[in-house]
């Protein structure tokens, strides 16, 4: 049986899930030029709100489709107030500070917020189950599809054209790129840049929260550490499809996903190859990629104004 | 990055812990020499498990069975004028750490022994700073069988270090078992071999497949899977598509837990195998609906059900601690006594008090410890591997571990 469209829809589904989370570190690279390491965490305390929603605020044995909704509203708030505190209270006081410093404290904010939710969050320190929808799976041209997999395939589409109209069509979203561009200009040109950073923050939330609530329903358990990789992913995402440019990751993420995936299936079935091709070696390949991409097209594959940065 | 500097500031914290609990026993030291005889010494256990993290959920279990052991030796004054304490560290499942908490335990002098690790790579790094202080070290879950029996353990048995024994039977044991089991009971005759190529699962798988190979069964496929990862999609695609009809798994629960759903997702309706490493309940939480119909060897004979173990399950409820003994609370009790056991012969032996040497004199009497434990009679044999050869299969149904068969693997 030719296992190629279903290796391709696992590729798609997992690229699906870095984008989603790429997103976040694009948007605020393209803004602040910060690499917001804490990012990945976001993903996870968006996770972990939507299962508290499931737990402790819905009555037993609520419907997931009244509850998913719910959950989504619980993981974007989570999310979005814990990226806005961030901003506020670890990033803001250090605008103008030297790239370093920002950048440690974002990876010193990572750990906190991972430590706080094992400290905290009650059994959080083994996995949790996340609910789950009932059905499927179903089968398309070849390749099988779960409930929880027909929700990323959905949303992922739906934010990214979400976002595409925010940031081409909305006067917030021409601030944005005007702030992208030349924040001291855009200051004078009377756009308030703090606020602009503000929504750059929890957009790139809202999308992170979306990741979470599709990798719980995906993979049907949720951890403290379940930002860390993924975070570390997206961010090759990010870079890969053009830091700064909001389809780049996408793409980035989708290429990536993709790439990893083939490797796993493919890679050992070349002769000479076998020792290299499990999924162990996934992410060596993937990185190969990236390497070779940074090569021939530093700027990334859809990037643009990194140059300019640099 | 953020590893490392999350290893560096668990370090430091647990130096800071360490430099208090250590300047707090010199105190009780030096009162313990003012009124020797009166005996106030105390003897610290160390225990090195994973205590955050991933395998937290057998980390603290095994901490939990040892704390019960030395307040149970305490409450019945087991040795005359000795109490025990025990001192917890965190290894986070890492060697490095591992190694870390190693040196600690070896500058706390009163640490007499120590139970511990959980994984054998951990256990690998551990054991040339325990042999070099001559501290003795009882692993209650380490597998792997070069730890006790050399690399080259297939060919020539010889025992790297003196000071290093375990509760816990081998993989050399543990694999052809559930290779029997699998070829001669549940009739499965191609199988998909999956390891996470950590010391314990590749060892675990590499035993499996050569029993199963020589039983005259067919390896459709092999695949290595990436312990950070959580995707198994693609793994398990081949799976399905390599027409086995069970796939054995050597690693632990935080990955065969989705990775056994996500066989089953894929369209792959046969049934995950592993080793102790899955015989959790957190494994079966994991894997969810598609766990059922799943198998786990573990070692020994069901805790639950062996006589001796009774009361411990009693008194680890009436202790209540949080969090469950898993797979290996019995074995951790028992480590933790066969310590206790190996102390109070050297305290009688010198006269109802500690030797200068208690260390080196623990190791030579740990080899002949002796006695009915949790998990059934516990002594070690020239290896310092358990004498207990016994080793269970158990299946998932209805949300628990059921005991499918029970048998001592005789090769």
């Amino acid at each position: 049986m030719n296992e190629l469209p279903q290796q391709l829809v696992n590729g798609l589904l997992l690229g699906s899930m870095y984008g989603l989370v790429a997103i976040g570190y694009t948007m605020v690279y393209g803004i602040v030029q910060l690499i917001n390491f804490a990012h990945g965490e976001i993903f996870m305390v968006g996770a972990f709100g939507a299962l508290t929603v499931h737990l402790y605020l819905l009555p037993d044995g609520t419907s997931i489709w009244v509850a998913l909704p719910l959950m989504l509203l619980g993981a974007v708030i989570v999310s979005v107030l814990v990226a806005i505190g961030a901003e506020r209270f670890a990033y803001r006081p250090l605008r103008g500070a030297p790239r370093l410093a920002p950048l440690i404290t974002a990876i010193g904010l990572s750990l906190a917020l991972q430590q706080a939710v094992w400290a905290f969050y009650p059994e959080a320190k083994s996995k949790l189950p996340f609910p789950q929808i009932e059905g499927g799976p179903f089968t398309i041209g070849g390749a099988t599809l779960q409930t929880g997999d027909i929700f990323l395939l959905i949303a992922a589409p739906i934010s990214m054209a979400f976002l595409a109209y925010f940031v081409m069509r909305t006067r917030t979203g021409r601030g944005m790129q005007a702030t992208a561009q030349d924040p001291d200009t855009a200051k004078l040109m009377g756009v308030n840049t703090d606020r602009i950073i503000v929504i750059a923050f929890a957009l790139g939330a809202v999308f992170a929260a979306v990741g979470g609530v599709a990798s719980g329903l995906k993979y049907g358990q949720i951890d403290f550490k379940m930002g860390f990789i993924l975070g570390l992913k997206a961010f090759t995402a990010a870079v890969l499809g053009g830091i700064g440019n909001i389809y780049g990751a996408m793409i980035g993420g989708v290429v990536l996903g993709v790439v990893e995936t083939l490797a796993t299936a493919y890679i050992a079935d070349i002769p000479g190859l076998d020792k290299f091709g499990s999924q162990s070696w996934a992410e060596v390949w993937a990185f190969i990629l990236l390497i070779l991409v940074l090569l021939f097209r530093p700027q990334g594959l859809l990037g643009e104004r990194v140059a300019d940065r640099a | 990055m953020r590893q490392r500097s999350l290893i560096a500031i668990t370090a430091a914290l647990a130096a800071g812990a360490l430099t208090l609990t250590a300047c707090g026993s010199r105190d009780e030291d030096g009162g313990g020499s003012s009124d020797s005889g009166n005996g106030g010494t105390t003897v610290v256990i160390g225990v090195d498990a994973p205590l955050t993290g991933d395998l937290s959920a057998l980390g603290l279990g095994i901490k939990n069975s040892v704390d019960l052991a030395a307040k149970t030796a305490n409450k019945e004054k087991f040795v005359e004028g000795v109490t025990f304490k025990i001192e917890a560290l965190d290894d986070q499942g890492q060697a490095s750490v591992g190694q870390q908490n190693a040196t600690k335990l070896v500058a706390n002098k009163d640490v007499l022994g120590v139970v511990g690790p959980l994984n054998s790579s951990v256990g690998e790094s551990m054991q040339k700073v325990f042999d070099t202080a001559k501290l003795v070290e009882v692993s209650p879950a380490n597998t792997n069988p070069a730890l006790t029996q050399g690399v080259n353990w297939q060919k020539e048995k010889v025992r790297p270090y003196k000071s290093y024994f375990r509760t816990a039977t081998t993989d050399a044991i543990q694999g052809p078992f559930a290779a029997q089991y699998v070829y001669n009971d549940a009739k499965k005759k191609k199988v998909f071999v999956i390891d996470d190529k950590k010391t314990y699962g590749a060892g675990l798988a590499a035993t499996f497949t050569e029993e199963f190979k020589k039983l005259g069964g067919k390896i459709v496929g092999t695949e290595h899977i990436n312990p950070e990862s959580k995707d198994f999609s693609a793994v398990a695609t081949k799976v399905k598509n390599s027409g086995a009809d069970v796939v054995y798994y050597g690693g632990e629960y935080p990955q065969a837990g989705p990775l056994s759903k996500q066989i089953k997702d894929a369209g792959a309706k046969i049934p995950l195998v592993g080793g102790d490493g899955i015989y959790s309940a957190d494994f079966i939480k994991l894997a969810g609906a598609a766990g059922t119909g799943d198998l786990a060897t573990s070692v020994g004979a069901p805790v639950e059900e062996l006589p001796s173990a009774k009361e411990f399950v009693a008194n680890y409820k009436d202790a209540g601690y949080k969090e469950a003994f898993e797979a290996y609370g019995g074995y951790s009790y028992d480590s933790a006594w066969a310590i206790i056991e190996a102390v109070k012969k050297v305290v009688d032996d010198n006269g109802g008090k500690l030797p200068d040497d208690a260390r080196a004199k623990v190791v030579d009497a740990m080899q002949n410890v002796s006695f009915d434990g949790v998990t059934g009679k516990v002594s070690f044999d020239e290896f310092g591997d358990a004498t207990n050869k016994q080793l269970t299969v158990y299946s998932v149904k209805d949300g628990n571990w059921a005991t499918v068969k029970s048998g001592t693997f005789t090769g």
